[in-house]
């Protein structure tokens, strides 16, 4: 077992290095930071003694230590356009992005399980095999593209009149595919509770939760049908299983089956999965931050790319590297720990 | 000649993709739509009215006119236009022809990529296949979508949004290519696992032949059905990656528009209650990426020996 977590942990260091090396060859490749702090009318032997000054001359192997060094110490420079430090910045960012997520997961973790659940007990129902259908047609929608349908459904809204108002059912018919709209599409609001640090939360208002509603429902869009499989996918698997034949022959009953004993083994593959899952939605957050104009840290490195801000863009690589890093670090100690099967030591079998 | 073209009709006709392909219909009507569309695309020059790309043709005064059959309509333009007066039926048929050679492109790149690399990894084993197989996790759990968008927006800010927009297409291509060539190295590593154990391996070896002689001519040969099942969804995979990164901006330029530069330029008026401008290409690129989806699906099912067999 030690073996194993020094292996995991020594790899996440390496990839964590491999990253820090990414960012500070894109830092160092783009843009001269001489450029952004001087003006046209200094001359080229100031800019010779200002180069020597910001260690610009030195050798690049000295330049990535200095680099290293100061990201190890919380200081990853400060950004063009905000003028602040990098790390303040995606601070303040960061729980927009954090709540997004949440709302997202939340609405993942309430759908999924009963769905996939029941299409596993029930595989050949009409309503499984519905919503497996649907969930074939979500995984080929992208996200930013269901996030406009929702905005033109619920936040502007849709007037039909395809079918003849004179008649009552033309009339209903309309009325039925007709939707009123309202529902904020921008932003996350101004009525927002101040929780503690940067953390400005749109959880405790009525107007900050409607903001959240649309871009949730839109991240998690893109999740659930994935969920939904697996969830029914490995229920199907657990089913089949003798522990369960040999409840079944017990006389136990058919809830108690489902969901105290087929479920309780169902969720530990869909955890770890799922934990994955959650690192690769930082991806889908820039796309619909983007959408909704929701000020996380997805937009705030958009607007860098647009601004060539490459200290936050190298910020923010730093930071996502290390959130990806650690929660699949975290993920596969997790199931090294539960999963007595996996190769601990990771040598050949 | 016209012999062996028949031969190879007749087996095709008595193969068992042929039998379960008459028999599925949603593989059929997939099948159908996707080459109406690619068909479509590939002759966007011909059947589009109207050329998006040449300005002369361009009135500003029909901007933002609804399809057909709404009210304030012009019969000339089928779709609608978009907000610079363009035809959309014709946009969306250029950008449909856009969007299928990023996604083709792309496929071919990371097959490319992803064959030599599985069958190294594969084949030689020892300490190639580690490194090669860690980077392509290390890739895999970043998702690919992440890498693309990261490799897109350095290369955004090191060529200047002018020069980004000469070169999209061919930026695209790779950077996509490069961001999911995992997914196929793994595929091909897997079946080069098992095929390598085999006796015409042991074979070639003892005949002498050289180690990329027998990876290329003996091995490869034996791994394509998978690849060929994992090529298509990729496909699909590769044209909404390139849709959302030109979404984000990273993408086509508005010009040269693919289907989701036409629903990024699209989406800043669907405020203003013009839907069709974002909405219809919106539909055809998931329409298109569900075919594709749906056959991938239906060629996974037939190629797959454990249920084709057992």
């Amino acid at each position: 077992m030690l073996a194993f977590l020094v292996q995991r942990i020594s790899q996440a260091f390496l990839v964590m290095f491999v990253i820090s090396v990414i960012a500070f060859a894109i830092q160092d490749g783009l843009g001269d930071p001489l450029q952004q702090m001087v003006g046209m009318s200094v001359s080229q032997e100031e800019r010779e003694a200002l180069r020597d000054e910001l260690g610009l001359n030195d050798s690049v192997v000295v330049q990535y230590l200095r680099f290293a060094g100061n990201a190890l110490q919380g200081d990853l420079g400060n950004s063009y356009f905000y003028s602040k430090p990098t790390l303040e910045v995606i601070a303040e960012h960061l729980p927009a992005t954090l709540e997004l997520v949440i709302g997202a997961s939340l609405i993942i973790v309430v759908f999924s399980v009963p769905i996939g659940v029941y299409s596993a007990i029930r595989p050949q129902a009409w309503l499984s095999k519905f919503f497996m259908g649907i969930s074939t047609v979500g995984i080929s929608i992208p996200v930013f593209l269901t996030a406009i349908m929702l905005i033109q459904l619920f936040s502007i809204g849709v007037t039909v009149s395809a079918f003849p108002e004179d008649t009552g059912w033309g009339q209903w018919l309309n009325d039925f595919f007709s939707t009123e709209g309202g529902l904020p599409s921008y932003g996350r609001g101004d009525e927002l509770t101040h929780l503690f640090g940067t953390w400005e939360s749109g959880f405790f208002s009525e107007s900050g939760l409607m903001h959240l509603v649309l871009p949730s429902v839109s991240l998690a869009s893109i999740m659930l049908p994935l969920f939904i499989r697996l969830i029914r996918a490995e229920m199907m698997e657990v089913l089949q299983s003798d522990y369960i034949r040999y409840a079944r022959a017990k006389g136990l009953s058919a809830g108690r089956i489902n969901f105290l004993h087929a479920l309780k083994n169902t969720m530990l593959p869909v955890i770890t999965v799922g934990g994955v899952q959650i690192g690769i939605m930082v991806a889908y957050t820039i796309l619909t931050e983007t959408v909704f104009q929701w000020p996380g840290v997805g937009l705030m490195f958009l607007e860098a790319i647009t601004r060539s801000d490459i200290p936050l863009i190298v910020a923010y690589l730093m930071v996502v590297g290390l959130i990806f890093v650690i929660t699949n670090t975290l993920v596969d100690l997790i199931y090294g720990l539960v999963n007595p099967t996996v190769k601990l030591t990771g040598k050949k079998a | 000649m016209t012999t062996a073209t028949v031969s190879r009709w007749d087996r095709f006709r008595e193969s068992f993709l042929w039998y379960s392909f008459k028999r599925d219909k949603v593989a059929i009507v997939s099948f159908v739509v996707l080459m109406l569309m690619v068909l479509a695309a590939v002759f966007a020059p011909l059947l589009a009215p109207a050329d998006p790309y040449d300005l002369a043709q361009i009135n500003i005064m029909n901007s933002e006119l609804p399809p057909a059959g709404l009210a304030g309509s012009d019969p000339a333009f089928p779709l609608g236009t978009d907000a610079q007066g363009r035809d959309m039926l014709s946009t969306i048929l250029y950008g449909t022809q856009v969007s299928l050679m990023i996604g083709f492109g792309a496929v071919v790149l990371q097959a490319a990529l992803g064959i030599l690399f599985g069958l190294l990894a594969g084949y030689l084993g020892g300490r190639v296949d580690a490194v090669l197989m860690r980077i392509a996790d290390v890739q895999l759990s970043f998702s690919t979508l992440m890498v693309a968008i990261i490799v897109g927006a350095v290369f955004k800010a090191s060529f200047g949004n002018l020069m980004f927009g000469e070169i999209a297409i061919y930026m695209l291509i790779f950077i996509i290519g490069v961001s999911e060539w995992p997914q196929i190295a793994r595929t091909v590593r897997a079946s080069v696992l098992a095929e390598k154990k085999k006796e015409y391996v042991d074979a070639a070896k003892v005949m002498g032949f050289s180690t990329p002689r027998i990876m290329f001519r003996h091995i490869l040969p034996n791994t394509l059905s998978p690849i060929f099942v994992i090529a298509t969804v990729q496909i699909a995979n590769a044209i909404i990656s390139e849709a959302a990164l030109s979404f984000l901006g990273l993408g086509m330029p508005e010009t040269q528009p693919s289907l989701g530069s036409l629903i990024k330029s699209g989406f800043d008026y669907i405020q203003s209650g013009s839907w069709w401008i974002t909405l219809l290409p919106g539909l055809v690129l998931v329409v298109l990426v569900l075919v594709i989806n749906l056959l991938g699906d239906w060629l996974r099912d037939v190629m797959n020996p454990r249920l084709y067999k057992g």
